[in-house]
């Protein structure tokens, strides 16, 4: 006896099984994501006035981002419709651009990440601080150099594109003598960094995770086409899904965490 | 969805970079919006996230054909929303809701 | 176990099936397993494990607390060569006893009820009940369990690590979980990380299996009502479960990266400022937690209910009583479960309004769970009683269950639970439902089932010496505990409250008196007492698997439901020729028919 409506749909309920499944799956998300974006709302709520930043990440990898991964929701939608169309070629192709696509994103991401690792916040000891990102910092030297800006006060960190004051950036260098404190922008750095990290890295778990599945179906998994075509298509559909819903959390996240 | 001819999808592709044209136009709205000044920055927020459900919609709704699917995932879909909103709902509340002291 | 010839027709697609065809190995066919029926012995034997190793972890803290600062007799050394100086002459320090109490909530709940009510009993009853051949996804199932079995290697091991265990309690809380140093908590975390994971991918497998996989005729309303609480609590944790999970992840973040998301600003360790960004809002973790914690008790109780259910019917002959209103109040109370959670913290400082709100969700929330208890009281009515020991479990089930059930009440009014909250009452009251309560329905469970895993019964006589000395000895320990609440003695006190006793602060009001002080004592003989009625069951339990009374019968409990019309043990594709169902699952002493029960699939009779 093998287990019944893995492939066709079930009269009364009219699906099949790994699409119930995979919808389970997706609500459950729902939930993890949402979890998430409310504790993003309450800390921000929370947040006494003027400590939230505001544009401390770039619009424009993140606009390109979503772009994206939109583009790659299209095309994983056409790589179903391509089998759906017994044109296995076509699907290949499709599938192809979906994993570059989202492999474009991930290195976009790791960009970002990485200029995020390099931007410091340095407090010195007359009570200036100094912003910038790392240029200089050999361990045997006696100074670090960042190309930045000097601040008088931590709030004025917070919004990263005053109107009307453009930020001037220049290269500064520091006596380490002179460093009370020097603090990278990660995670540990503030809220808006703690969650955007969250936020963002356990999407890119679920990228990753989206990734490896649609590239074992390009790939070794693909043979299910020439065995068991309609089972190998719900799979196809089922995994497109998951992706499209990657897409969808991260069309939530782009405005809330970069534009709002 | 599975049972349908080939033929039948044909115009899945046209439909596929519409729904793309408009998601890019709306995500280059929201950047707009985002840099005007519109008084109350609330105002801005609640544009932003609007568009943002508008991509959000198109996506489900077509692209995960949510808008053609069964009444089973509908309901399970449905009572996911009304717990999350639960979740979010009522932990804001409880955080705004602060003990007034009423002693004299 | 190997599946008779293949000769049925394929209603998939046309794959090869290796499997029928040649004996797979021992690998494949007992650690590897894909069939439902294995992994739920696996998830039954280990979840076993660990309830017995929560257990041992609860006697030593009870001991400790009779005898504060004398060297536990026999564990105690064992305890000083193992972990070294926290257990120092064989005296549990504070910091032990309060990781012994973290992981013995973690390792009950999580580990081992939960593993048992729904990996076990669920896996393994589920498709046979709903007349399927397996589980709708069997590798997923497959891929629980090890998640399952990981999430437990991470809780045990973290005893070992320097620093001990999570030692903020099963709720862990912040800022205490983040500042205790130990790497305990973070073992924690990603132990529950493996283990929400396991559960989120069993619960979509047992809920697919429901709604795709039932058999002809089998529609939602003859569903055996066990089927319909673990679809239930299915719900509840593939929607409560991943908060939690999201939290863990933030608290993850917290304790390896530095980051502040639970730490509050101004947070001050030790007497000096912490090193953190501060911003944070432990508020949040105690919302995200309780979102998950509280669904998770009706977990906890609702396969139980389940369980009892089934034996109260076969065993009084007669279908349960309203079987459409428990069907609506386990799922308006699964609806309402995730509406009540605060109720956890009423003392967190909220507003009047909110308060409220959660009083009166859970108030309307004993409603449902009163319904249920009440049609499984009224199922007795005018039943022919038969005495077995699944039916001596489950009957004492529901008195003590109700026990549980009404000194929550006290606890859900914010006004009450001002003066009860974090005392022992609310361990009182938990325990009441959770131990007299599901574990009962487990044993229940587990003698019930025994025949159809292995054809034999449990020997009858040490079930009751079992069940008898399970019932006295757990209201031993548990209803004292609730004079000791009222009285003012609060939770996690290593030394047992020594520190507010009368003897130590004489004269002062709301001392605790010499008699609830050695009330201690009373209940540690309970747990001695309750331990010692362990042992007949244990070895029954593994004795009668090759040597228990045989049943010479697939049904010997003339049961109604699908599971027991099938081969014993079942064989791996469950049935040989796929159920069509036509009746309900309690049709008993139908009046007409010869025998005192109708199977479900048994043809109508023709005219």
């Amino acid at each position: 006896m093998d287990i019944p409506y893995t492939t066709k749909a079930r009269p009364d309920t009219g699906l099949y099984n790994a699409k119930v499944g995979m919808w389970l799956f997706l609500a459950s998300e729902v939930m993890l994501f949402g979890g998430l974006f409310s504790a993003y709302i309450l800390l921000r709520v929370g947040a006494p006035a003027g400590t939230w930043p505001h544009g401390w990440l770039n619009v424009a990898l993140g606009t390109t981002n979503t772009i994206i991964l939109a583009l790659s929701a299209i095309t994983t939608l056409l790589a179903w419709v391509a089998l759906k169309m017994n044109q296995f070629p076509r699907y290949k192709l499709y599938h192809a651009l979906t994993i570059i696509l989202g492999v474009v994103f991930l290195g976009i991401k790791s960009y970002e990440y990485r200029d995020k690792f390099h931007h410091y916040e340095i407090q010195l000891a007359d009570g200036r601080i100094a912003d910038g990102h790392l240029l200089k910092n050999q361990p045997g030297s006696d100074y670090v150099v960042i190309e930045g800006r000097f601040v008088e006060s931590h709030a004025d960190l917070l919004e990263a594109h005053p109107v009307g004051k453009p930020a001037e950036h220049s290269e500064i260098r520091i006596a380490r003598s002179q460093i009370k404190k020097m603090q990278n922008y990660g995670p540990w750095h503030n809220n808006f960094m703690a969650i955007y990290f969250t936020l963002t890295s356990l999407h890119a778990l679920h990228v990753i995770g989206g990734l490896l599945v649609i590239a074992w179906l390009w790939g070794p998994g693909s043979r299910m086409w020439f065995t068991d075509p309609a089972r190998f298509t719900n799979r196809v559909e089922v995994s497109g899904l998951f992706w499209h819903f990657v897409d969808l959390v991260w069309i939530f996240l782009f405005p809330v965490l970069y534009l709002t | 969805m599975s049972d349908l001819q080939p033929e039948a999808y044909k115009n899945y592709t046209r439909r596929g970079l519409y729904i793309f044209a408009v998601v890019l136009c709306t995500t280059l709205l929201m950047v707009t919006v985002s840099f005007v000044p519109l008084g109350n920055r609330h105002f801005n927020i609640a544009l932003i996230l609007g568009a943002a459900c508008v991509n959000a919609f198109l996506v489900a709704g077509f692209l995960m054909h949510l808008l053609s699917e069964r009444k089973m995932i509908y309901t399970v879909l449905i009572f996911t929303g009304i717990v999350f909103i639960g979740l979010m709902g009522l932990t804001l509340f409880a955080h705004g809701d602060v003990p007034q002291i009423t002693g004299h | 176990m190997q599946a008779t010839t293949d000769t049925t027709p394929h209603t998939g697609a046309h794959r090869p099936h290796a499997a029928h065809h040649e004996e797979t190995g021992f690998w494949r066919k007992y650690i590897f397993s894909i069939d439902h029926k294995i992994i739920g012995i696996q998830y039954g034997l280990t979840a076993l494990c660990f309830l017995l190793f929560g257990f041992c972890l609860m006697m030593t803290m009870r001991w400790q607390m009779a005898h504060p600062g004398e060297a536990i007799p026999i564990i105690g050394p064992l305890l000083a060569k193992v972990l070294g100086n926290v257990a120092a002459k064989g005296v549990m320090s504070p910091d032990l006893y309060n990781s012994f109490g973290a992981m013995h909530g973690t390792i009950m709940v999580f580990l081992a009820v939960v593993p048992l009510l729904t990996g076990a009993f669920g896996n393994y009853l589920v498709p046979l009940q709903v007349g399927a051949c397996d589980m709708a996804f069997p590798r997923l199932n497959m891929a629980s369990y090890q998640f399952y079995f990981v999430g437990g290697v991470i809780m045990f091991t973290s005893f070992f690590i320097p620093g001990g265990a999570a030692q903020a309690g099963w709720t862990s809380y912040p800022p205490l979980s983040l500042i205790i140093p130990t790497d305990g908590q973070t073992f924690w975390l990603l132990g529950m990380v493996c283990l929400i994971s396991s559960s989120l991918l069993g619960s979509v497998n047992i809920i697919t299996t429901i709604i795709q996989l039932r058999a002809p005729g089998l529609t939602w309303m003859r569903l055996p009502f066990f089927v319909w609480s673990q679809f239930v609590a299915s719900f509840l944790l593939l929607l409560a479960f991943p908060p939690l999970e999201a939290a863990g992840v933030m608290q993850l973040m917290d304790k390896v990266t530095g980051s502040s998301l639970f730490l509050p600003t101004g947070l001050a360790v030790g007497g000096k400022i912490a090193e953190a960004s501060g911003g944070g809002s432990p508020i949040l973790w105690q919302h995200l937690f309780w979102f998950l914690a509280h669904p998770e008790v009706y977990v906890l109780i609702l396969p139980a209910m389940g369980i009892v259910a089934e034996i109260i019917a076969n065993n009084t002959r007669k279908p349960i009583w309203g079987y459409k209103s428990l069907v609506y109040s386990s799922l308006a109370l699964g609806f309402i479960s995730f509406i009540v959670w605060a109720h956890h913290m009423y003392l967190t400082g909220m507003g009047t309004r909110i308060a409220t709100f959660f009083q009166t969700t859970t108030m309307m929330i004993s409603i449902p769970s009163v319904i249920i208890l009440t049609c499984l009281l009224i199922s007795l009515w005018g039943g022919s009683i038969r005495f077995n020991t699944p039916m001596l479990f489950a009957l004492a089930f529901l008195p003590m269950f109700g026990i549980g059930g009404l000194t929550g009440l006290p606890l859900g009014f914010s006004a009450s639970d001002l003066h009860l909250h974090d005392t022992y009452y609310v361990i009182g009251h938990f325990h009441y439902i959770v131990a007299p309560g599901t574990i009962f329905a487990l044993f229940a469970g587990i003698y019930f089932w025994f025949p159809k895993l292995t054809g034999r019964m449990m020997n009858e006589f040490w079930g009751r010496v079992h069940f008898w000395g399970s019932l006295i000895f757990m209201n031993t320990i548990f209803m004292p505990m609730f004079a000791q609440g009222l009285a003012g003695m609060l939770r996690r006190m290593s030394d047992g409250g020594a520190n507010y006793s009368a003897a130590k602060v004489p004269g002062a009001s709301g001392s605790l008196s010499g008699q609830i002080m050695n009330l201690h004592t009373f209940i540690l003989w309970g747990a001695v007492g309750l331990a010692l009625v362990q042992i007949p069951f244990i070895i029954n339990l593994f004795y009668s698997i090759k040597n228990g009374k045989k049943t010479n019968s697939d049904n010997p409990w003339e049961a109604t439901t699908l599971e027991w019309q099938t081969p014993t043990p079942p064989p791996q594709i469950n049935f040989l020729k796929e159920p069509e169902v036509f009746r309900g699952p309690y049709e008993y002493s139908v009046p007409g028919h010869a025998r005192d029960f109708v199977p479900q699939n048994e043809p109508d009779a023709k005219p």
